[in-house]
């Protein structure tokens, strides 16, 4: 069935199953491969994107013609007019990633905590990460780098992901 | 080799510069191996045996075949014709079913493969295929499988479920040190089999390309020289005919060394229809099939006088191989670096010997973020000392510090084998106890007893063994465990450097860069690293077991002293000196004593094109293959500290510090996250994770609802610091760390748990430590 | 890992819903959060030949206060419940479930009342809703009828919504001044099916006794449990460590728990008393009760 999909802003129309989930819609449809899948049973979240500017969902876990009519924002969508988002750099600047499979699914959660929490605390930035999983950095760098990207947002409000 | 003296004040050797490889990773401009697309390319998925032990009667493929989009179906028989049956498994030993031929081995064994157009068709298909199974009585305990009762393997001539027996040591002298010991202990401890579980599932694209005669292959591979060199031996096409193409890995730990099935299967495909073929684990398919780790029932008996200098070690370990011996250890180490028991300890005579064993359960082991079984002989070690401590009420941070080898005694050539390189264990451990407020933690443990609250303080200083290694004992099926690096510098100034390992989140596209721009005064931003082609990258045996910086680190550091070298002879040129009057001083060459005429790196380079040296070679590159005259030996002093919740068996980890020495440090940024990483795997492997099976055969950790991997929230708070003993034989002193907190946690963790409870006379609990193993000792013990 | 192919059908109304599942019936499942339905249908465990996607329906989309009761939609997400001031204010026990179910991100898209017809031995909601003496409006081709939850929930997998009909809200009592709840659950990490869970309502009387008494526990058994037992005791009882004990021990004699990896029947029954016993002190605590852990 055809549906249309925003995603980062722009408009897609395809022709998709009922049955293919978001997550490989975005990945083998539009291209769009930065969104990962790592487990069967919407465990890890590598696969977490936003969902109308307010919520993250895991794609492996929504069907894309749900997504028919909706915005949907990516790790893809995060950097614009040739910046990084303060996630981003902020990822960057403390080592919060390793191999890199959770990044994006990771920065997606936490695009929509600090929209809903601009000033988390540690245990309110582990909390919601926790449905996240990463093998690598044993998630202390993580939470340096949403604490740094918390700080930057509240001096500096960062241009929306665009999906909002 | 002694190590380089480094100038004071580092160019590049210890900064925290922040990785190159994150700009695209950030972005989602990585490129993992779903995230390749070839044209006409189909997609494999795999067909599982639902039995641990079944004879296959009969595969039908007839429904599959007329499923919508289905191109193949293939069956062991296919491959079996095909010459494809068996491969070898990587220490020779054994080899393995690619896919089952006549029987299935174990409960999700590959059996069958469907090629299709999408990836829905080809799983839609996967049900469609018909086996018809005979089952038969699986044996899942290795002390089972002893008896001989159920043969597991029919094809072997010997007809035994008995692998192999090894044994290093001195067997005589050690029993009967032991029977004169003064004090003896001796505790079966279990590791338990587990999983590295990295978030990417293994996968390939099989690229037979007709038009060109050559196979591509791009692998989740740590090691793509020697899949290429396998893949060759495996289907007789020659080498220059396959490319291997390792891409961004999304972690491996040691999964990703093994060859798969899927890759096999996905290759023979590729070859008869003339296309790519990818293949992607699932998650289930990743748990259940691929390589799991450890599993090994370890006896460990330790001697010593009553004053609690130790007088002997012995372990006899059952090794659980599953099906398949397909653990990746080098040729002469069935049992890996086991040896390496000793630990951080001076012993002055030793005895380790090991039998292992066939069951149906899923075939390995690898080693799961450490070197060759060194967590389980790690593991061994430091839980023996403990109950060794407490046999003789003796502190155990004091009982270490009192066997700890000394300082002086290095290199310490140990009774398994092994020369320690270098360490200082007293140091280590006592900046660990400093730091962490030992002899306050006990007395606030004191208090809280009287109390009846049940905390523990658990201790491990372990000693670990990387780098595998020198030519003289080491080989991967035939092949040396050299390394390579190959060093290009460009015109203007900057260069690329490719090696023979393949990183998977380790930071090699920024530490190799470090190194070579440490080495000759560049900037490393202007380094480009490569790694996991085997068309352009220079022979090596990949990443694991912490080999590569030990290995190809030394490679890179060597192969630019080669072009420094070269680049001496440019600047004495280009100063119209002569060679011995140009020194390299301040990451610059300089005219002796006259402190203002210098020549920099970035000018020597462009002259080695423009105006090169008459009678030399233009151009600035140099390769070096390393063949390391030892291992390395990182070691560490972990200090674990819990609190028990007696109604549920729950353990809080209240703090964990880690001291690591890893040598010289390239990166302490990366370096301190390897550690965060590492000690988290080992707090899973600790406290929750676990690969079982019930007595049927039947696995029970399928996917992660089952097989768990902490999130932010359990995962605790980690100290790390470091202390410093360079590696003496290591061109920079470094000896490599990614798995060292991986190996020493498991036992600081059960120590501290054991500490917990040791006023209830409980002396083992086998990982993991789940809330109900705990309450259950809690409630055994009052009664 | 990929579901088999199903039919969609998206209703845009409540109107359509009910026509679509009535048309249907038993070929549909209901497409709502997801998040319980979906990964069932990628192990291929659940395949239904039609989905009804309830998600654009707008008007199922509340959590509001009325009539002396708590009402939630179709469609209120958990992470709705999570993020309300006025149920962390005066829904305790609901707002202590909110905290717990899935993992933050599922909550997201997870509903109350989807979990509640999916009624898993371990599922959350359901013994929260058996605590809180809630009930379930269900509408079908028949009309609409409210269900209180010990007739709603039937059997693992099972409840009382027929062939054709939906759920459409839940309905907790709002709690009164001298009412408080708490749920304690024991998982072996954020996301891990519940070990042992528990769900309590007190309310106490003018002189500090319990006057009413919800009691209720989770994957104990074929579904969440009411503990009657415990109940009764705790009625006219004075807050107590006594009172407390008997009624973890009378949880814990219900308590009729699988083993599996999580625990032995031995251990999960043993926890069935401990969270009933700390959700009782929690519960106890916020309406003033202290030193009784």
């Amino acid at each position: 069935m055809k549906i249309s999909v925003t995603v980062n802003g722009e408009a897609y129309e395809r022709d998709v199953e009922p049955r293919t989930l978001l997550a490989y819609f975005l990945r083998d449809t539009l291209g769009l491969t930065g969104t990962h899948v790592g487990c069967d049973s919407s465990s890890c979240g590598c696969c977490v994107v936003m969902l109308d500017g307010e919520k993250a969902v895991k794609s492996c876990t929504m069907f894309a013609v749900m997504a028919d009519g909706h915005e949907i924002a990516t790790v893809e969508g995060l950097r614009q007019d040739g910046k990084l988002h303060p996630l981003q750099q902020a990822f960057w600047d403390n080592h919060g990633l390793q191999c890199g499979y959770c990044t994006p699914g990771m920065m997606m959660t936490s695009v929509v905590l600090l929209k809903n929490n601009p000033a988390p605390s540690e245990a309110e930035i582990r909390e919601a990460i926790s449905g996240n999983l990463c093998r690598c950095t044993g998630y202390q760098n993580i939470v340096k780098s949403v604490q740094q990207a918390a700080a930057e947002l509240s001096a500096e409000p960062a241009a929306e992901p665009v999906a909002s | 080799m002694a190590t380089t003296e480094l100038p004071p004040e580092r160019h590049a050797m210890g900064v925290s510069m922040k990785r190159k490889e994150d700009p695209r990773l950030i972005q989602g401009r990585g490129r993992f191996l779903d995230d390749i697309v070839l044209p006409n390319m189909l997609y494999l998925a795999l067909v599982h045996s639902p039995y641990p032990h079944a004879r296959i009667v009969k595969i039908d493929k007839t429904a599959a075949l007329a499923s919508p989009g289905v191109k193949a179906v293939l069956t062991g028989e296919d491959l079996v014709a095909a010459g494809l049956g068996w491969i070898p498994t990587f220490h020779g030993y054994d080899k393995q079913m690619v896919l089952a031929v006549g029987k299935a081995l174990f409960q999700y064994q590959e059996v069958a493969g469907v090629v299709a157009t999408s990836r829905e068709a080809a799983f839609d298909a996967v049900e469609l295929v018909e086996v018809e199974y005979e089952p038969l009585e699986p044996v899942v305990d290795p002390f089972d499988a002893m008896s001989d009762t159920t043969l597991v393997r029919e094809d072997r001539e010997n007809k035994t479920n008995h692998i192999y027996h090894w044994e290093v040591g001195k067997r005589e002298e050690t029993d009967a040190a032991l029977a004169g010991a003064e004090v003896h202990i001796k505790e079966r401890v279990y590791f338990q089999r587990c999983h590295p579980a990295p978030l990417e599932t293994c996968g390939s694209i099989s690229d037979m390309n007709p038009a060109t005669g050559r196979l591509t292959l791009y692998l989740t591979s740590q090691a793509p020289h020697a899949h290429r060199t396998v893949v060759s031996l495996v289907t007789g096409i020659p080498e220059d005919k396959i490319h291997v193409i390792s891409p961004d890995i999304g972690g491996g730990f040691g999964n990703k060394v093994p060859v798969y099935p899927g890759y096999v299967v996905g290759t023979v495909a590729s070859v008869v229809l003339g296309v790519p073929v990818k293949w992607v684990e699932t998650r289930t398919e990743n748990l259940t099939t691929t390589g799991f780790a450890r599993d090994y029932h370890m006896d460990v008996e330790i001697g010593a006088t009553r004053e609690g200098q130790v007088t002997a070690l012995k372990v006899k370990t059952v090794a659980d191989h599953g099906a398949f011996d397909a653990a990746a250890d080098p040729t002469k180490y069935p049992a890996g670096l086991f040896g390496i028991c000793t630990g951080s300890y001076d012993f002055p005579i030793a005895f380790t010997e090991l039998d292992a064993y066939f069951t149906n359960k899923a075939p390995g082991g690898v080693a799961y973020r450490c070197s060759f079984r060194v967590t389980e002989a790690s593991y061994a070690i430091e839980r023996g000392m403990d109950l060794l401590a407490r046999e003789l009420a003796m502190d155990p941070a004091e009982l270490r510090l009192k066997n700890f080898v000394k300082k002086e005694q290095f290199p310490y050539p140990s009774p398994l084998g092994f020369v320690y390189d270098s360490g200082d264990y007293h140091m280590t451990l006592q900046k660990a106890l400093d730091k962490i407020g030992y002899p306050e933690l006990r007395r606030l443990q004191a208090e809280k007893r009287a109390r009846g609250e049940l905390m523990g303080i658990g201790i491990s200083t372990f000693t670990e063994v990387v780098g595998a290694g020198p030519s003289k004992h080491f080989d991967i099926m035939g092949i040396k465990m050299f390394d390579s690096a190959e060093i290009r510098i460009h015109p203007t100034g900057s260069g690329i450097v490719r090696t023979g390992t393949r990183h998977q989140g380790q930071g090699h596209e920024t530490t190799w860069a470090q190194i070579v721009a440490e080495e000759l005064g560049l900037d490393p931003q202007n380094i480009l690293v490569e790694e996991g082609d085997t068309d352009t990258a220079p022979y090596g045996l990949g990443t694991y077991a912490s080999r590569s910086t030990p290995v190809a680190g030394a490679a890179i550091a060597l192969a630019s002293r080669r072009i420094r070298e070269k680049a001496k002879k440019i600047a004495a040129h280009l100063m119209e000196a002569a060679e011995d009057d140009v020194e390299w001083v301040d990451y610059k060459f300089q005219l002796k004593g006259v402190p203002g005429k210098v020549v920099t790196m970035k000018e020597i380079a462009f002259a080695a094109y423009t105006n090169p040296v008459p009678g030399s070679e233009p151009g600035l590159e140099a390769t070096f293959y390393y063949d390391p005259p030892n291992l390395t030996f990182p070691y560490g002093a972990y200090i674990a500290v819990v609190e028990i919740d007696r109604d549920t068996g729950e353990t809080h980890v209240k703090r964990f510090l880690a001291i690591d020495d890893c040598g010289t440090v390239i990166n302490p940024m990366i370096v301190e996250g390897q550690i965060h990483g590492g000690l988290t795997e080992g707090y899973a492997i600790a406290f929750m994770q676990e690969i079982a099976y019930d007595s049927g055969g039947n696995h029970l950790n399928t996917n992660f609802t089952d097989y768990l991997v902490p999130t932010a929230l359990e995962t605790p708070k980690w100290e790390t610091d470091s202390t410093c003993t360079p590696s003496p034989h290591h061109p920079i002193g470094a000896k490599g760390v990614g798995e060292s907190p991986n190996v020493g946690s498991p036992a600081a963790f059960v120590n501290a748990v054991m500490d917990a409870l040791s006023p209830l006379g409980v002396k083992n609990i086998d990982m993991p430590l789940t809330r109900e193993k705990v309450w259950r000792a809690i409630r055994e013990s009052k009664a | 890992m990929f579901p088999a192919p199903f039919e969609y059908k998206r209703a845009h109304s409540a109107d359509e819903a009910f026509t679509l599942l009535g048309l249907h019936g038993g070929d549909a499942r209901v497409l709502a959060g997801g998040q319980s339905l979906i990964p069932a249908m990628r192990y291929r465990l659940a395949r239904p030949a039609v989905l009804v996607d309830i998600n654009p329906v707008e008007e199922f989309s509340y959590i509001r206060e009325t009539d002396g009761e708590l009402r939630i939609g179709a469609l209120g997400r958990d992470a709705a419940l999570e993020s309300l001031a006025f149920i962390a204010e005066r829904y305790r026990l609901i707002s202590d479930v909110s905290r717990v179910v899935a993992d933050p991100v599922v909550r997201q898209m997870g509903t109350v009342v989807g979990s509640l017809c999916h009624n898993d031995p371990c599922g959350d909601w359901s013994v929260a809703a058996l605590a809180s003496r809630a009930q379930v409006v269900v509408r079908g081709s028949g009309g609409a009828r409210t269900i209180p939850i010990d007739e709603f929930l039937v059997d693992s997998y099972t409840t009382a919504v027929a062939e054709g009909e939906l759920a459409l809200e839940v309905r907790f009592p709002t709690p009164g001044a001298r009412t408080s709840g708490a749920y304690s659950k024991i998982e072996r990490k954020v996301g891990d099916f519940a070990t042992a869970a528990a769900a309590v309502q007190i309310t106490l009387a003018a002189d500090g006794t319990i006057a009413e008494a919800g009691v209720a526990i989770g994957a104990a058994g074929p579904m969440a449990m009411r503990v009657a037992a415990a109940e009764a005791l705790l009625r006219g009882a004075a807050p107590s460590r006594e009172a407390v004990a008997a009624a973890a021990d009378a949880a814990r004699a219900l308590a009729d728990p699988t083993a599996d990896t999580r625990g032995s029947a031995e251990f999960k029954k043993d926890m069935a008393g401990v969270v009933v016993a700390r959700a009782l002190a929690s519960a106890l605590e916020r309406l003033g009760v202290e030193g009784l852990r």
